[in-house]
């Protein structure tokens, strides 16, 4: 992994991603340390993602290393009509490594290609978040004990949900049950069943969970957005049936955690919070220990 | 001249290449991936000929051009049942049929506008996910581009 770019969540076999969850493991057990001093990480975020950008600079100034780069496009020099491949050379000459953002969709893999030093993708458009869904595994790993055979629920937009087709993708390798949950025009495209058939893996579609949450050992909460609908009454009518609120809880597993890669708006509501089963808080700080471990491996600081 | 010497001039070729069995609707795809449109050598096509599997095909001679088979492989995205046959002396000295490659650069565009090779001066690159109906996967955007979408730069 040293020295590898990571772009997309496929390009890791299931070995290094347990590998990166086990390390990640290691640093939520000590997260201050000083193994990335000297060494300079740019956060390149051609669009604002303030979350994801926080993240992983604390994991960084964590290891105690230095951070150069910008939080939007309006600080960079793309404004002034600079190429992605010039940027991306100029910073590469000040860097060990970039970890950048950005609006169009394969954006992170060309600029691999162009870097001379190793890239991290913190989201191109609506293609991959690989850290994201690493940070899922670890928080579905450490709440189940097991990555293995588990039922998972996704639910909400599981049409546009980058997050949600990365974490299929994923999990696919570890013999997942999926039950997918969402409005009729929020379905999961045809080519996540395609690849789920061929995997020979079991899959359910529904349009609410009622009768099937019981089942669930995790529940991937998504947001549906407004503008995502054709017809603003299917969204009007549709909304309500998928927020999650605390009674809908009560003969649920025990093992049962509910997970979101917030922001969220309404769809689960605030009486969740305090409900022991609720995870999303935790998955966010998971995030600071699955991205150190990322950086850490890539450097070659850790092996 | 009379009208049977004239008809052998249009039709056959001497030395050169034919390409046969194109779908009439994507000669011009053909010929632009080819980029025949500026070739010196002496073309001639025919289009909207009948044919018993593709329904409607076109046909394409090119006098004093031999392909090499990466540049012919190249049509096999618009033309994947094409037949060529290699003309010596007015004789079939060869015939090839068209196989898709793996993967490839160029040639197509990517389906998505938010593409990065929409939006800047990247090359396309794709990889061939099903042979039969042609369906890429874009290298960069990881986005499916199938036949009814291809269009060809
Ligand atoms: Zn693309």
């Amino acid at each position: 992994m040293e020295n590898k770019s990571l772009i997309s969540i496929n390009d890791y076999s299931k070995e290094e991603i347990l590998h990166v969850l086990d390390l990640a493991g290691e640093f939520e057990q000590n997260p201050t340390q000083t193994i990335l001093s000297g060494k300079v990480i740019a956060t390149l975020f051609f669009e604002p993602s303030t979350r994801t950008r926080l993240s992983f600079e604390s994991a960084v100034n964590r290891l105690g290393g230095k951070i150069i780069g910008f939080s939007d496009s309006a600080s960079s020099s793309a404004t002034k009509g600079e190429s992605l491949k010039d940027t991306i050379k100029t910073v590469s000459n000040y860097s060990d490594l970039i970890v950048m953002r950005h609006p169009l969709e394969g954006s992170a893999r060309y600029a691999s290609e162009v870097a001379m030093v190793p890239v991290v993708n913190a989201g191109d458009g609506a293609n991959q978040h690989p850290t994201q869904t690493l940070l899922d595994l670890y928080s579905i790993k450490k709440t189940q004990k097991t990555l293995e055979n588990l039922n998972i629920f996704i639910v909400g937009d599981l049409k546009y949900g980058r997050t949600v087709h990365s974490l299929l993708m994923a999990m696919a390798r570890f013999n997942a049950t999926f039950y997918f949950v969402s409005p009729k025009e929020l379905r999961i495209p045809q080519e996540y069943k395609l690849f789920l058939d061929q995997h020979g893996l079991k899959y359910y579609e529904m349009t609410d969970f009622k009768d099937t949450i019981s089942e669930a050992d995790i529940m991937y909460v998504t947001r549906v957005q407004k503008e995502r609908f054709s017809d603003p009454i299917e969204y009007e009518k549709t909304k309500n049936a998928y927020v999650l609120r605390n009674k809908m809880l009560e003969n649920t597993k025990s093992n049962l955690k509910i997970l979101h890669p917030l922001p969220r708006v309404n769809e689960i509501n605030t009486d969740v919070d305090d409900n022991e089963k609720a995870y999303y808080f935790t998955q966010a700080l998971n995030g600071v220990y699955t991205r150190q471990s990322i950086l850490s491996l890539i450097l070659g600081l850790k092996n | 001249m009379d009208k049977e010497i004239k008809q052998l001039k249009v039709s056959a070729i001497r030395n050169g290449t034919v390409i046969d069995h194109i779908p009439a609707n994507n000669l011009f795809k053909v010929i632009n991936i080819l980029g025949l449109y500026r070739s010196d050598n002496q073309i001639t096509f025919g289009t909207n000929l009948e044919s018993k599997r593709l329904g409607s095909k076109a046909i394409v001679k090119i006098s004093d051009k031999f392909f090499v088979d990466e540049e012919i492989n190249r049509i096999a995205l618009a033309a994947p049942q094409a037949k060529l046959n290699i003309i010596k002396e007015y004789k079939v000295e060869e015939k090839k049929e068209v196989t898709v490659p793996d993967e490839f650069t160029g040639i197509v565009k990517c389906v998505n506008p938010k593409c990065i090779t929409n939006n800047e001066t990247v090359k396309p690159k794709f990889r061939v996910i099903s042979k039969k109906e042609v369906s890429l996967k874009c290298h960069y955007c990881e986005k499916i581009t199938d036949q009814e979408h291809m269009v060809f730069i």
